[in-house]
């Protein structure tokens, strides 16, 4: 419902594109930091995890293909909407909560200006344009953190060209829309759990620390229900 | 969006309202008319259901019966809110804390686009400056006192220029002196815009200080309603006990 009527506002983005600005620039300044340490991490992980097994069955030659691949339609979107749903999730239905136990947003209704426009709108624009731009930054380092550790590991010991030549053979556009697109819903979904249920909070502020596990949880539970469903979805398209 | 200010006052009439959360029922078919221009004063006891009131004249509640109309239209006919200008003086005040009061005191003009930026200006320095605050303008909520977050919100609720504004527990939490300040403050607005004003306190100085005509409102029904003079005079034993009770200390 909350989705349906900020769809129907979307016409009056333009107008609100300040504050579409603001909230931009903590979704995507704020996390780039943490997006690019911890998708670094994931890359070199998952080099870590898969590489001795695949050199053992002398198919070392895949190596960039596999990690390429498994990051860019996957890891990075599905590990990114975590990360995002625990920082930015979790800061709007806090505020948005906060707004509505403290009365702001009843003062805003007595002023006729419609929560939806003026708090909903923007941040469900800005999260739906900003996670998928984060994901391109994390496919990158993550395929950077990757190769370092398949290059630097003795157990391992493929070469950073020959990594990133097997990931540019394997990894093609439509791998990186296919994260891109998950990406994008699970924004959706963030900013509209997120956003309901801070407009929904009552009772103090204990009733704000309930809304700020229900907008997390319930984010990430949803996340990875659907990425079934999405990715069954996506598959059967690209066939 | 009406962009045609003018100093109109409105009439509210309530008829029969109720209201229930869950078992309790704290509005119990109230009625009552608030003229145009008049300073009502709904007068009552902690819980006795007034913010409630307040609230569904606003349009933030439904009841559960009964009806409410502002010159004769139901609060909730579409475009209402366009036609009449209704504002809300919040009892914490209900400023946006992520805002600065200039921003909080312009945001009605602005996000209605009701005046370019440089006349937003101006009315925000004229609002700032008739409720004493001149100056304070890029303060944030969090640097004022309780009665500078109360003027602040009359401010805001001026730049509506209301044709009816509700106060609920305007004087609250507020020493004597600036209670005062806040009761000439409803006067004077009153006295410059003609706007009808329905004030929801318990403070008895208040309400008999500037209401022109006082509703008491005990458990969700109107005990007595009438000009001051005759509330006070009233012999229903609860508004007698609320308007003589006094604080007795013990004889050492």
């Amino acid at each position: 419902m909350l989705f349906w009527r900020t769809l129907q506002a979307l016409p009056l983005a333009y107008r609100h594109r300040r504050k579409v600005l603001e909230q931009f620039y903590e979704v995507g300044m704020g996390s780039l930091l943490m997006v690019c340490i911890l998708s670094f991490f994931i890359g070199g992980v998952l080099a870590l995890e898969i590489g001795p097994v695949m050199v053992e069955r002398g198919l070392s030659n895949f190596l960039g293909g596999i990690v390429g691949l498994s990051l860019c339609r996957e890891l990075a979107p599905s590990l990114m909407a975590v990360l995002i749903a625990g920082r930015i999730g979790s800061a709007m239905a806090a505020e948005i909560g906060s707004m509505a136990v403290y009365q702001e947003i009843d003062a805003l209704r007595t002023m006729n200006i419609n929560p939806i426009h003026y708090l909903v709108l923007p941040r469900i624009i800005a999260i739906a344009v900003g996670l998928p731009m984060l994901l391109i930054f994390a496919d990158l380092v993550g395929w950077m953190g990757g190769a370092l550790v398949c290059s630097t590991n003795q157990q391992i010991a493929v070469g950073m060209q020959s990594f990133m030549a097997n990931l540019r053979d394997t990894v093609g556009t439509k791998d990186v829309l296919h994260g891109l697109i998950k990406s994008f819903v699970f924004a959706l979904i963030i900013g509209t759990v997120s956003c309901h249920q801070g407009l929904a909070t009552i009772g103090g502020p204990r009733g704000i620390g309930r809304t700020v596990t229900k907008a997390v949880v319930n984010s990430i539970v949803l996340i990875l229900i659907l990425d079934y469903f999405l990715t069954h979805l996506l598959v059967q398209i690209e066939q | 969006m009406s962009t045609a200010l003018n100093h109109d006052s409105v009439r509210v009439e309530a008829r029969g309202l109720r209201k229930s959360f869950g078992d309790h029922e704290v509005l119990r078919g109230v009625s009552f008319t608030v003229e145009r221009g008049e300073i009502f004063v709904l007068m009552g006891p902690s819980g006795s259901g007034k913010s409630v009131l307040l609230k569904h004249i606003i349009g933030l509640e439904e009841p559960d019966a009964g009806e409410l109309l502002i010159e004769g239209l139901d609060i909730h006919t579409e475009g209402l809110r366009d036609r009449y200008r209704m504002a809300m003086v919040f009892q914490s005040g209900a400023l946006l804390n992520s805002l600065t009061v200039g921003e909080n005191v312009g945001l009605y003009l602005r996000e209605h686009r009701l005046k370019p930026e440089a006349d937003i200006q101006r009315v925000i320095t004229e609002k700032l400056e008739l409720v004493g605050l001149k100056g304070a303008e890029d303060k944030i909520p969090a640097e004022l006192s309780g009665g500078m977050k109360k003027r602040v919100a009359i401010a805001r609720a001026l730049v509506i220029e209301p044709q009816l504004v509700l106060y609920d527990e305007p004087t609250s939490e507020l020493d004597p002196l600036i209670a005062i300040t806040i009761g000439q403050e409803i006067l004077e607005l009153r006295d410059r815009t003609h706007a009808t004003s329905l004030v929801v306190t318990h403070d008895r100085d208040l309400a008999f200080g500037i209401a022109d005509r006082i509703a008491m409102i005990a458990e969700g029904e109107i005990l007595e309603i009438g000009r001051p003079e005759e509330v006070r005079r009233s012999q229903h034993p609860l508004v007698r006990k609320f308007l003589t009770a006094d604080f007795k200390p013990k004889p050492r």
